[in-house]
């Protein structure tokens, strides 16, 4: 009896699926269309995150468009939801803390988005900062790879694990202190940057490193890209202001994050130099100061013209008053490009230059 | 004759010690539990007080008359702003210094102007020296968060110039201000009224506010009655059939995974397959609902199950159907339980970030949203994108929307106990009537 009555049962909610189905998925797909493309949507990079922002927030105030969506997912994170088709739902500007990759472009021009323009906005350093209360250090970007690499050459040609525990003994001019440094987790974008402009650079002053690239890149990665796990390298999470806080409390740590959090908490804390050059705005912008990289976004250019001010929102943004060396963005720590970088990727950009990717 | 209480008295002073040991043990328990909620409630009013104040800037500006273009929708307030700020200290020449001077206004002084005057709002009081229209209104503008800072006290002004945010020569134009009595502290109500922004003394908590009521509303509306019902039919209907206990084991399941997962869930169907629109309360709504859903489930069955069976024999003898029995009789005596239950469900929700990650609820949304298909973030979302911050004066935005997130939480709480009393002794009259 147990049975037949469960079966009824089964049968009466099948119909009562089948009859409201239709309707329910109706209302669901009809909401989707009927809203799709009000307002620009943008994602992607954490350090684009904060100037992507502040021009949105002045292009809402300035213009009778809706203020733009800014979501950030990381670089990788926004261009593959960049990336995932050409649909009025899909974002229509993705940000990226460094250029867009061909496996990338290919993936977006599989799904259909083909016409891609690619706007190099600026650049953003990343410092080695430590508390006011020890004194400044000065690395080499040697220095940076022998104190944070999991192996190192031997110097006999093969490879150890890394036996440095204070910065004396991989450098007599540095302090006699614990190598303690705080920086982000391999999701990060920053730490991506990190490894590849310092890391691999310092790996690169040993022949034999260099000798790999040649004949095994994978051991070549292996030897180059790996941060040490043994408590000399904390990763201590995405958000860079728990990382200034630890440093301002143990000033025997050095920490890893973006400029702007230098610039904001200058009272307390000091950059390293690297490779003898001084973190500032100027350095940076010139790209003398070695661990300096270029932020850039990236516009479907079949969106425009389909999303209400999607050509203004560009304009906006590679305008003097935004990007310029005095731009309120340079207020949020953002380090402009010289004037005629300025001149050429704002007109591309307006241009709506498809990205040709160099093969 | 032997004593009748020696076992009792055996072990009587071993037994007593265990007694006082386990009572000191959950005194001390409570007691360091208060401590703990005291020192985070302590810390976020000292962080987070700072935040109901924001600082203006006095001006002169004029002539009066082109304040009337402006009211026409001509005239530019950015240079009626600049022109009083440098007539305030006209020593300061050159692009740059200019520059510096003007930072210490919020960027959206000149907007905040034209806005008072378009809505034809007293926007300050007339200078003796100059009435009439050639003369000149004092007007009242925000100033930039570095000096809000220093108002405050967040920033030492005697630490050598280079380390800190403020220049010599800044903090002597702020001095100045202060001596002409042209800075003051005002209640900031921007915080409650406006939305999101990347300036931090003009970013306030609404569109965060009304996003994560917007996304509650949805779930409520569809995670409580769905819920409830599946649980009455489970408990009342089909309680002992195979198929209930196999739809039991899934629940409990369901309620254990993790709320990123249904984020991913939403992110799948609800934008990918149906095609809803990203980062809307709509959408964060229904993931909420999805993950709400097995909390209400169990709890009223939990509720139901707690209303004695002879109700139900009551009932059924006296010639109820089975639909009757419950909705007259059982659920009205588990509402309490059912309504608690829904209740912590919801306040669980309106702390989730992680599953409106996925659906692109964690994102900067500075217009305040009029729908649940409009754009919006929540609260928790909020309080997480300040507090990651670089601007030193999120610090004390971020302290602050952790209080309005405690002062809803703890008021949802309050709710639920509120309408557990007041059924409870509705229904114990109904019964002894």
């Amino acid at each position: 009896m147990n049975f037949t009555l469960s079966n009824c049962a089964k049968r009466r909610m099948g119909a009562f699926a089948g009859r409201f189905a239709p309707f329910l998925a109706f209302i669901l797909t009809g909401a989707g269309t009927v809203l799709a493309g009000e307002q620009i949507s943008i994602v992607g990079s954490s350090t684009v995150f904060p100037f992507a922002t502040t021009v949105a927030e002045h292009f809402g105030k300035n213009s009778a468009f809706a203020t733009p969506v800014v979501e950030s997912t990381g670089s990788g994170g926004g261009l593959k939801l960049f990336c995932a088709g050409p649909g009025p739902d899909s974002p229509d500007i993705a940000n990226a803390s460094r250029r867009i990759k061909r496996s990338e472009v290919e993936n977006c021009a599989a799904n259909g988005v083909a016409n891609i323009t690619e706007v190099k906005i600026g650049y953003d350093g990343i410092v080695l900062a430590n508390s006011r209360a020890a004194p400044r250090f000065a690395l080499s970007l040697r220095d940076i790879y022998v104190a944070l690499a999991a192996h190192i050459p031997d110097g006999k040609g093969g490879i150890q694990s890394n036996p440095y525990q204070r910065w004396d003994q991989i450098n007599p001019d540095l302090p006699a202190v614990r190598i303690e440094v705080l920086g982000p987790p391999p999701t990060s974008g920053t730490r991506d940057a990190f490894v590849e402009m310092a890391m691999e650079k310092g790996c690169e002053t040993f022949p034999q490193a260099v000798e790999l690239k040649g004949s095994s890149p994978h051991a070549f990665q292996a030897l180059c890209y790996g941060i040490r796990e043994d408590g000399a390298y904390v990763e201590a999470g995405e958000n860079d202001n728990l990382i200034v806080q630890k440093l301002v409390a143990n000033p025997q740590a050095l920490g890893i994050f973006g400029f702007s959090f230098l610039e904001e908490n200058a009272d307390r804390l000091q950059g390293s130099m690297v490779q003898g050059v001084m973190p500032t705005f100027e350095a940076i912008s010139s790209g003398d100061y070695p661990l300096s990289r270029s932020l850039y976004f990236y516009v479907k250019n079949d969106h425009v013209g389909q999303v209400p001010g999607m050509a203004a929102f560009i304009a906006e943004f590679t305008s003097e008053d935004a990007w310029g060396e005095y731009g309120y963005l340079s207020e949020k720590g953002f380090i402009p490009m010289g004037e005629e970088e300025r001149a050429r990727y704002g007109k591309d950009a307006r241009d709506l230059r498809p990205l040709a990717f160099p093969a | 004759m032997s004593d009748p209480f020696s076992g009792v008295r055996l072990n009587l002073g071993r037994r007593h010690l265990q007694d006082r040991f386990f009572q000191w043990a959950g005194g001390s328990a409570i007691f360091l539990s208060l401590v703990f909620l005291a020192l985070l409630l302590v810390s976020l009013v000292h962080l987070g007080r700072g935040a109901i104040w924001k600082t203006e800037i006095a001006l002169d500006i004029g002539p009066v008359a082109q304040m009337a273009d402006v009211q026409q929708g001509a005239g530019n307030t950015g240079k009626m702003v600049r022109e009083a700020m440098f007539a305030l200290f006209p020593d300061v020449i050159g692009r740059a210094d200019r520059r510096r001077l003007l930072s210490l206004l919020s960027p959206d002084a000149q907007l905040e102007l034209a806005a008072a005057l378009r809505n034809g709002r007293p926007v300050g009081q007339h200078r003796a020296e100059g009435a009439g229209v050639g003369g000149k209104l004092q007007v009242w503008l925000t100033a930039s968060d570095t000096l809000d800072m220093v108002e405050k006290g967040a920033v030492d002004l005697n630490v050598p110039e280079e380390r800190r945010l403020v220049s010599d020569r800044e903090s002597g134009w702020i001095r100045q201000l202060e001596e002409n009595g042209a800075i003051r502290r005002v209640f900031n109500t921007g915080f409650f009224v406006s939305g999101d922004s990347r300036e931090p003394e003009l970013a306030g908590i609404l569109s965060a506010l009304v996003g994560s009521v917007l996304s509650l509303f949805v779930c409520f509306v569809l995670s409580v009655p769905v819920g409830v019902l599946a649980a009455i039919h489970l408990e009342e209907f089909s309680s002992g059939r195979r198929w209930a206990g196999l739809v039991e084991v899934f629940i409990n399941n369901l309620a254990a995974v993790p709320s990123i997962i249904f984020g991913l869930l939403g992110l799948s169907v609800l934008l990918g397959t149906f095609g809803l629109p990203r980062s809307t309360p709509l959408v964060g709504g229904m993931v909420l609902a999805l993950m709400s859903l097995p909390t209400i489930v169990i709890s009223s069955r939990a509720a139901l199950r707690s209303v004695p069976l002879s109700i139900r024999e009551a009932a059924l003898a006296l010639g109820a159907t089975r639909v009757q029995t419950s909705f007259h009789h059982v659920v009205p005596l588990a509402l309490p339980g059912v309504l608690t239950g829904a209740i912590l469900a919801m306040a669980r929700a309106l702390g989730e970030t992680a599953p409106l990650l996925m659906i692109g609820m964690v994102a900067f949304i500075a217009d305040v949203p009029s729908g649940p298909l409009d754009a919006a973030a929540s609260l928790p979302v909020q309080i997480f994108l300040w507090a990651d911050s670089p601007e030193r004066a999120f610090v004390e935005k971020t302290a602050a929307a952790i209080l309005v997130l405690l002062v809803l939480l703890v008021a949802m709480n309050l709710l639920a106990i509120l309408l557990r009393r007041h059924f409870e002794k509705r229904f114990k009259e109904t019964r002894g009537a």
